[in-house]
């Protein structure tokens, strides 16, 4: 049973500041999601936590022992580009991260894999490739995995299925870290960190995370032009539905700029529209 | 006169990218394709917009059509207004006309601030932006916007929607493609694609109404037509049966897509 732990991570490239001040915990058993866009800082803190990148300032603690002194064997890791070797065979790939880490090679029965064992990753599909990235970062029972946006550009269902597996590692009593763009995953996760230009802007439980923050709801008609006024006087204006949702405006303010005509009602926020206004 | 495809199919040797597709786009409206990597996505919109040949199909395609690729298609070297002012020459638009369109789009797009920065220095929001802009530069009648909002910070997210929204009301057809699912929603129509297939298509609230079976939600993984959402599990029911134990749910899109995934899986 390992916790992964960071303190006061931050990462400077040159004057980029792309991590700063960044504390996390993830527990055994649990799921944490990192989420952010491209360049929010993500990436940067899972390769400080791995050890592939020395932190300018900060520690990171693997089960209450500084980082570089623990066995690497604890450490599962699916990287953005999923790290396999495209010359080499789905098996090779296998046994070549198996031997590296002194454990048996897995088997590929029952993983859609075995027909292909033979074939080179290069001309493997990417939903295939992907499930042989998680097969190899799990294949010496880590008990910490960090995963950098293992669904991206994945379908619906394929998610759906990469998903069940991350909550299966953890549901054995690994931590598990996963970064995304998608905002729906949040719900995925036990807790999530929100990052924006390298810094947090919110953590916790998705409905920690909404809190108190509310939306504006707008149906009905509203003339053209006021949309646009909306935004002039500070609100962002999102599409929902056959309506719009505010953020960033009290329920007076949009209603004395929509006018008559439409309904204009204050009600809880999406996670998605809390996390614009954590994020303005 | 409606744009899109009938029944296209594209080959590339061996390698089927879309296989019978069909697309009805109309003017003021958004069509949405959404599939995950590999889906067809990319070739669908290059065929939209003729740059890849069709193998069996038809392909209805106004005279103007304006594309914007995956990679957003800014230079990096020239600044905001050189790539509008580029394009606006490419398309040979008389150049007060051209001053005023620019003008117009900087401000829809709030990139006035921006007008002298070079493409390269432009966050991932600004560069799609400039984008779409440089896409709808010479108004044309179809718009095709290759995953413009991929990796895109939630912001940058609706702030790009709303303009591509603005986009649309000024009468023209237009096609998003995405990897996002939620996106589905801010669309009147939807394609789902998968391996150059498509899974479901028609206006979004049709889609969702014509889900064969019901769902349901349940605590645990029931059979073999579950998949994991949110805290729980969602279970299809094909033949509309009762699944014990479950809570019957109404679908909404991503249930739709994914109960979509699940049959194109198992045929």
């Amino acid at each position: 049973m390992t916790t992964l732990q960071a303190r006061g991570l931050h990462k400077n490239f040159g004057e980029v500041v792309a991590v700063a001040d960044l504390s996390l915990q993830v527990d055994p058993g649990e799921v944490v999601g990192l989420l952010g866009a491209n360049g929010a800082g993500k990436s940067t803190t899972m390769r400080m936590l791995l050890g592939l990148l020395v932190p300018t300032r900060g520690d990171v603690l693997i089960g209450g022992e500084p980082a570089r002194q623990v066995d690497r064997r604890v450490m599962g890791y699916v990287p953005q580009g999923l790290g396999l070797y495209r010359d080499l065979t789905v098996a090779e790939n296998l046994r070549f991260a198996a031997s590296a880490f002194g454990v048996p090679v897995p088997s590929l029965a029952d993983t859609g894999l075995a027909e292909i064992a033979d074939v080179r990753v290069s001309d493997v599909s990417l939903g295939l490739r992907r499930r042989l990235a998680f097969i190899v970062a799990r294949c010496h029972d880590p008990s910490v995995l960090i995963l950098d946006e293992p669904t991206s550009g994945v379908g619906p269902l394929g998610r759906a299925r990469l998903w069940e597996t991350i909550h299966e590692t953890a549901h054995n009593g690994a931590a598990v870290l996963v970064s995304t763009h998608y905002m729906e995953e949040a719900e995925e996760c036990h807790r999530v960190i929100l990052m924006s230009s390298g810094r947090e802007v919110a953590s916790g439980s998705v409905s920690e995370v909404i809190g108190a923050n509310r939306s504006v709801a707008v149906t009905g008609e509203v003339a053209e032009g006021r949309l646009a006024a909306l935004a002039a006087a500070g609100g962002t204006v999102l599409v929902s539905g056959d309506g719009w949702r505010v953020v960033g405006l009290g329920p007076s303010t949009v209603g004395d700029i929509v006018g008559n005509g439409a309904r204009v009602e204050e009600v809880p926020a999406s996670f998605e529209e809390a996390f614009v206004a954590l994020s303005r | 006169m409606t744009w899109g495809l009938d029944g296209v199919s594209v080959a590339f040797g061996p390698t089927r990218a879309l296989d019978e597709v069909t697309l009805d786009l109309e003017p003021g409206r958004i069509g949405v394709v959404v599939g995950g990597d590999g889906a067809g996505k990319t070739t669908l919109c290059r065929v939209l917009v003729g740059l890849e040949s069709v193998a069996v199909g038809e392909v209805r395609r106004p005279k103007r059509t304006c594309f914007q690729p995956e990679t957003s298609g800014v230079w990096g070297d020239l600044t905001v207004v050189e790539n509008l002012q580029f394009v606006a020459g490419g398309y040979g638009l008389a150049s007060s006309h051209a001053r005023s369109r620019i003008d117009e789009l900087l401000e829809v797009t709030e990139l006035t601030v921006a007008r002298d920065r070079l493409g390269r220095q432009l966050s991932g929001g600004m560069r799609q932006k400039l984008g779409v802009a440089m896409a709808v530069l010479s108004e044309p009648e179809l718009l095709v916007l290759d995953e413009p909002t991929t990796g895109l910070d939630p912001v940058s997210r609706v702030e790009l929607w709303s303009f591509i929204n603005r986009s649309a009301r000024e009468g023209r057809a237009v096609v998003v493609s995405t990897t996002y699912v939620d996106e589905v929603a801010r669309g009147d129509s939807v394609l789902a694609l998968d391996d150059g297939r498509v899974l479901a298509a028609g206006s979004t609230t049709d889609v969702v109404s014509a889900m064969p079976g019901r769902l349901f939600e349940t605590a645990l993984r029931t059979g073999i037509h579950a998949w994991h959402r949110g805290n729980s599990w969602r279970v299809w029911s094909p033949d509309g049966s009762d699944v014990s134990g479950g809570r019957e749910v109404a679908p909404d899109l991503t249930d739709v897509v994914t109960v979509a995934a699940l049959v194109g899986e198992l045929r």
